[in-house]
């Protein structure tokens, strides 16, 4: 999986949306939510468990669950095993995992 | 009339003069309060336990003092009962620390009560055990475990408020539980109004982490602006008795209070938003509604509850041998390959220096870091910047300190036997300690409050301590 992390010349989905990342255990929760209304149909469409799953591939993430909030234009995302140990036992500098909301709005808008 | 909770402090690290303007607030405002400090991580836990093993003063928040101090006058002499679990592996040390404070500030006694019943390590091996829903491993040796403590719901935190607590020291609570507790004190709720008691889960949860709800850990420049980000209002939560909730902060502070600030926090760390498990009810978010009512000021509603969980939630930490990391800067012209250069010599170096069985992960900051996994695996298909300022990172744990020591070592040899113009070594290596979460049968767990007697008769408290768990 190869992500264009640098590249501003494509839409992404942090042109429309926020996100925020949670951790508990080896267990990640990454709460997107856009910030026009209007943009919830393209979020749902754009933001599915199979693409957020290949986008954690790299790191072991073996499930993706998602659960819509149509009510607060957002969803949550629980994601397992993508901590490589988690807060206490990770060797990535950022055990948490907190930086990982970022890596979910790095996603291309583009459906493909 | 409502009920106000003004938030602290959201972590162990976090501002330490950020209550001030909160008090000042809830002083203002004249209306029922409390102030809550959360200071407690998954992880705060296990390394206050750790430090507690080296230094018997060791095992509480460290910066309790900082915390407290600016405002224990204030909160004394309004009635402002301050809750905190910034007694984190040694509530009693923290009651004797803040007694010790109060004197040096010339202030009276100090009404400290003390919640029990968290620290279930001595217990373990007799408790019925079963896994949480996300935990893989198998429950630790004996000899290598540090702790293991329940996640204690709002009754105890209740009891101290009842008993006449003006501070409550808690040690591993549900971090919530102590925002939730002096609403069932103050509205008397009952212990089955499953939809107030989640409501009331639920302002905690928004509290807890400080200004995570008012402005922090939510600015991305151009995209969603924060003012006044040295200055943040820490959040104040009011809670009305049917459970309806307004997120607000003190007036003339940084920071902000939108729908955004408040819906980022309301699904941290959340999974399932129709099941957020928490020791005193099951709280459901699929009806929920956020809405602003004014500047800095949104009102959440909806929130259901269902019955409480038959289970508590146990984080059980224990050694796990040794990690370190050691970092060496390379800048400027062709930067990133004389990184990548020394990467490829410290990982020729490790091969036959150290033990196969040494875990190493390398990162090359600025260019492709923690978004990555251990092995490298991702590919930055963005623009490559040859020149630049990149900081090659290692990081390795083994189950003996010599090789972490060895291997961190290594890379700092890249001074001089590494590639042309590396600078900045830093290199720290410390005891590992892993996490793991069970959960008990809610039965097996004593849990209350009692006075903190003080220095005089810490025996005899230390002997109830024991025959209560």
């Amino acid at each position: 999986m190869t992500i264009p992390l640098q590249t501003r010349r494509a839409r992404c989905l942090h042109d429309i949306a926020h996100a925020r990342a949670g951790d508990k255990g080896n267990r990640l929760n990454l709460a997107v939510f856009v910030y026009d209304p209007h943009d919830f149909p393209l979020l749902m469409e754009v933001v599915t468990e199979e693409r957020v799953l290949a986008l954690f591939a790299h790191r072991g993430a073996s499930e993706v669950k998602r659960y819509s909030m149509p009510g607060l234009h957002g969803m949550n995302l629980v994601i397992d095993d993508v901590l490589q140990g988690g807060v206490n036992g990770a060797l990535n500098l950022d055990g948490h995992g907190k930086t990982l909301s970022f890596l979910l709005l790095s996603m291309p808008l583009s459906a493909e | 009339m409502s009920f106000l909770l003004g938030s602290g402090a959201g972590f162990s690290g976090d501002r330490t003069d950020a209550a001030i303007a909160v008090v000042d607030e809830l002083i203002r405002r004249g209306e029922p309060c409390a102030l809550i400090f959360e200071t407690l991580g998954e992880r705060t836990l296990a390394a206050a336990h750790r430090r507690m093993r080296e230094d018997p003063q060791g095992g509480y928040e460290p910066l309790i003092d900082e915390l407290i101090e600016p405002i224990l006058e204030k909160c004394l002499s309004r009635g402002i009962r301050i809750l905190g679990n910034f007694g984190a592996a040694d509530p009693d040390g923290a009651c004797r620390r803040i007694e010790a404070l109060a004197k040096r500030l010339g202030l009276p006694d100090v009404a400290l009560v003390e919640v029990y019943g968290d620290d279930i390590r001595q217990r373990l091996s007799h408790l019925d055990l079963v896994p949480w829903e996300a935990e893989v491993g198998d429950l630790p040796d004996e000899t290598a475990l540090v702790s293991a403590n329940v996640y204690l719901g709002a009754q105890p935190l209740v009891e101290a408020l009842q008993l006449g607590a003006e501070v409550v020291v808690a040690g591993r609570v549900a971090d919530p539980a102590l925002f939730l507790a002096p609403l069932i004190d103050h509205f008397g709720w009952a212990r089955d109004d499953w939809d107030r008691l989640a409501a009331g889960m639920m302002a905690g949860h928004l509290g807890e982490c400080g200004a995570q709800v008012s402005g922090g850990y939510f600015a991305d420049p151009g995209f969603k602006d924060v003012p006044g980000m040295a200055h943040l209002g820490y959040p104040i939560i009011d809670v009305e008795a049917d459970g309806v909730l307004v997120v607000t902060k003190p007036a003339g502070t940084g920071g902000l209070v939108t729908e955004r600030t408040v819906k980022e926090q309301l699904l941290y760390e959340v999974h399932d938003p129709a099941n957020y498990l928490t020791p005193d009810v099951i709280v459901d978010l699929t009806e929920v509604e956020v809405r602003q009512l004014a500047t800095d000021r949104v009102e959440v509603r909806g929130i259901r509850g269902k019955p409480a969980p038959e289970r508590l939630k146990t984080t059980i930490c224990y050694d796990a041998g040794w990690q370190g990391e050691a970092e060496i800067s390379y800048a400027g012209p062709n930067a990133l390959a004389r990184a990548r250069l020394a990467a490829d010599v410290l990982r020729e170096r490790l091969g036959f220096r150290t033990p196969v069985d040494l875990r190493a992960r390398f990162d090359i900051i600025g260019h492709l870091s923690v978004f990555n996994d251990d092995d490298g695996g991702m590919a930055n298909q963005g623009d490559e910047q040859p020149d630049g300022d990149y900081r090659l990172r290692l990081a390795v744990e083994h189950s003996e300190r010599r090789w972490v020591e060895r291997a961190t070592q290594e890379l700092m040899a890249l001074y001089c036997a590494g590639p042309a113009g590396g600078g900045g070594v830093r290199r720290h290596f410390q005891r590992r300690l892993l996490s793991a979460s069970w959960l008990v049968r809610r039965e097996d767990i004593v849990a209350g409050a009692r006075w903190y007697r003080g220095d005089t008769d810490a025996p005899e408290s230390l002997g109830e301590k024991r025959a209560a768990s």
